[in-house]
């Protein structure tokens, strides 16, 4: 498992389902495995009755249906399915208002969801999901076809600790996959997926939702950031070093006269 | 959607084939050795390997030293004699590879036939010596080679013929969870009736990142130019400066693609409820927000 996990790490990412069926038929004995631990892109299906799309993830499924958060309903429908109860059902429903508000801040559109359910220990976990899919912006413009997607997965475990303070332990995964293509030209392409855990106690006065939506943007400010600096940044980095720049390089006159 | 049926070592083969071939610049061997634990096959390991360790160094043009201080040769289909045989037209010597190991194992003088024409290779190796130039400043790590791949038997004036420029660098840095590679091969088709030569480069960059996950880089630009058929030593001058020009824009472009990512506000006010109910209604009334 650890060498199927090293080459999906090694893999091309805009090819990662391929990779990821590759190994599934090398390993039908992992299949468990490798399906829960590599990240795949999200998926969505449409709720009807509200009108809305919701993401599909393990936390909504039970058997092959999944749970829209906002009508609370499975689909396709579930005799005898799994409900978060009553209390928890509420915060979902809060959590899910307030952060599309949050996405569509962040993403000026793009699909949000939220799931809850109760653990063993007196707690609960939350899952906050995103999925923002590629702006195309080629309408008119046949020069330049961009497509830039952010899929985000949070999933907090949240803990009683002592008297009025929680634990919570984040756990996020974003995938992105950035593309142009220069019609005439060429194609660049970056993508990939990072994930990153953080553990924070608090004070619970302010409520469970304002505590996890604060992690949450922290940690997508963080992983933006470092998308940012030391992806985009070690790219020029690495390319510099492979190649500095033209100003650090003293030149000769151009003798060539033509 | 699983398949119940076991594969068949053809099957095997294919998919082992395709792991090798995907593997990041200087990266195939910690590939191969993930995937010799996963296919548990020795038989179907080894004939993917054979099969498909030589097409990866041709296409990520593979830097290796031979032997005795010989210099370095790349490993590349413009510079193939044989299965396993490699020219280094500057040293005018063949290095014997082993693919599978990725080193050469010895070298030998280039016949001949092998070489290009004293016509041709006075421009071959002027062009070699402006590239080495250009490409020692620019890529320090950086292997370059020209090669002949048309006409290398013509003699003189009066026929056409065709060069192509190398050049290839990879930085790895495993400590650091990261590894980046420069391809570029240039075409120079020398048209003696128009005395023009018609110049075609191909570019390629990558980048592994691996930290925390997983990200890659992978761009690809082709642009064309022409100047005029010269003296071995003008042309040659004139060639490098475009591959020089054409280079350093396509870099500067590839830095102008950073700001793409969802933009950073002021924090979300996620503790003001009144806010969000207001928020809410507004949000209701003019309908936004799916």
């Amino acid at each position: 498992m650890e060498a199927a996990m090293g080459l999906m790490r090694r893999m091309p990412p805009k090819h990662s389902e391929t990779a990821l069926s590759a190994l599934l038929s090398l390993l039908p004995d992992h299949s468990s495995d490798l399906l829960s631990q590599v990240d795949q892109p999200l998926q969505v299906l449409f709720d009807e009755e509200s009108g809305k799309e919701f993401i599909l993830c393990e936390y909504n499924r039970d058997a092959d249906s999944y749970r829209s958060p906002w009508s609370n309903k499975y689909h396709p429908p579930l005799e005898d399915a799994l409900y978060p109860p009553a209390e928890l059902r509420k915060l979902e429903i809060e959590a899910n208002e307030v952060f599309a508000i949050y996405r569509d801040q962040y993403y000026e559109g793009g699909i949000s969801s939220v799931y809850m359910w109760e653990d063993d220990n007196e707690g609960f976990v939350a899952c906050f999901l995103i999925k923002k899919d590629g702006s195309k912006t080629a309408q008119g413009r046949r020069r330049h076809l961009e497509e830039g997607a952010w899929d985000a997965i949070h999933v907090i475990e949240v803990a009683p600790e002592e008297e009025g303070i929680a634990r919570y332990c984040l756990t996020s995964t974003v995938m992105l996959s950035l593309t142009t293509d220069h019609e005439s030209s060429g194609t660049f392409s970056l993508s990939g997926s990072i994930r990153r855990q953080m553990n924070m106690d608090l004070s619970v006065s302010e409520g469970h939702l304002c505590n996890m939506g604060k992690m949450i943007e922290e940690m997508e400010g963080k992983l933006r950031n470092s998308l940012d600096q030391v992806y985009f940044g070690k790219t020029k980095e690495m390319v510099c070093t492979l190649r500095p720049p033209s100003e650090v390089i003293m030149r000769l006159p151009d003798s060539t006269g033509l | 959607m699983a398949e119940e049926v076991e594969l068949n070592p053809k099957q095997k083969k294919e998919i082992a084939k395709w792991f090798l071939l995907n593997s990041p610049a200087g990266e195939i061997q910690y590939v191969a050795k993930d995937l010799r634990l996963v296919l548990n096959d020795n038989e179907v390991y080894d004939e993917a390997v054979s099969e498909s360790f030589p097409i990866y160094n041709k296409s990520h043009m593979i830097c290796l030293q031979m032997p005795a201080g010989a210099g370095d040769v790349l490993v590349t289909s413009f510079g193939e004699l044989g299965e396993n045989e490699y020219l280094d037209p500057r040293t005018a010597q063949v290095a014997i590879v082993d693919h599978v190991k990725q080193v050469c194992t010895e070298v030998r003088p280039a016949t001949d036939e092998e070489l290009s024409s004293a016509y041709v290779e006075e421009f071959r190796s002027a062009l070699d010596v402006e590239i080495l130039k250009y490409a020692g400043e620019a890529y320090p790590k950086g292997v370059c080679s020209v090669y002949c791949t048309k006409g290398k038997e013509v003699e003189g004036p009066g026929f056409n013929f065709e060069l192509v420029v190398v050049i290839s660098a990879c930085r790895l840095s495993p400590q650091n969870f990261c590894n980046g590679s420069w391809r570029s091969v240039w075409t120079i088709e020398f048209q003696d009736e128009a005395q023009v030569l018609e110049v075609k480069g191909k570019l390629q960059v990558g980048a592994h990142y691996f930290e925390e996950g997983n990200v890659q880089l992978d761009a690809k630009h082709e642009c064309g130019d022409s100047t005029l058929f010269q003296s071995p030593d003008d042309s040659a001058i004139s060639i490098s400066n475009i591959l020089r020009h054409h280079e350093t824009e396509y870099l500067a472009s590839l830095e102008d693609l950073r700001r793409k990512l969802p933009v950073t506000r002021t924090l979300f006010p996620w503790h003001n409820t009144s806010q969000f109910s207001l928020t809410r209604e507004i949000t209701k009334e003019l309908g936004i927000g799916k």
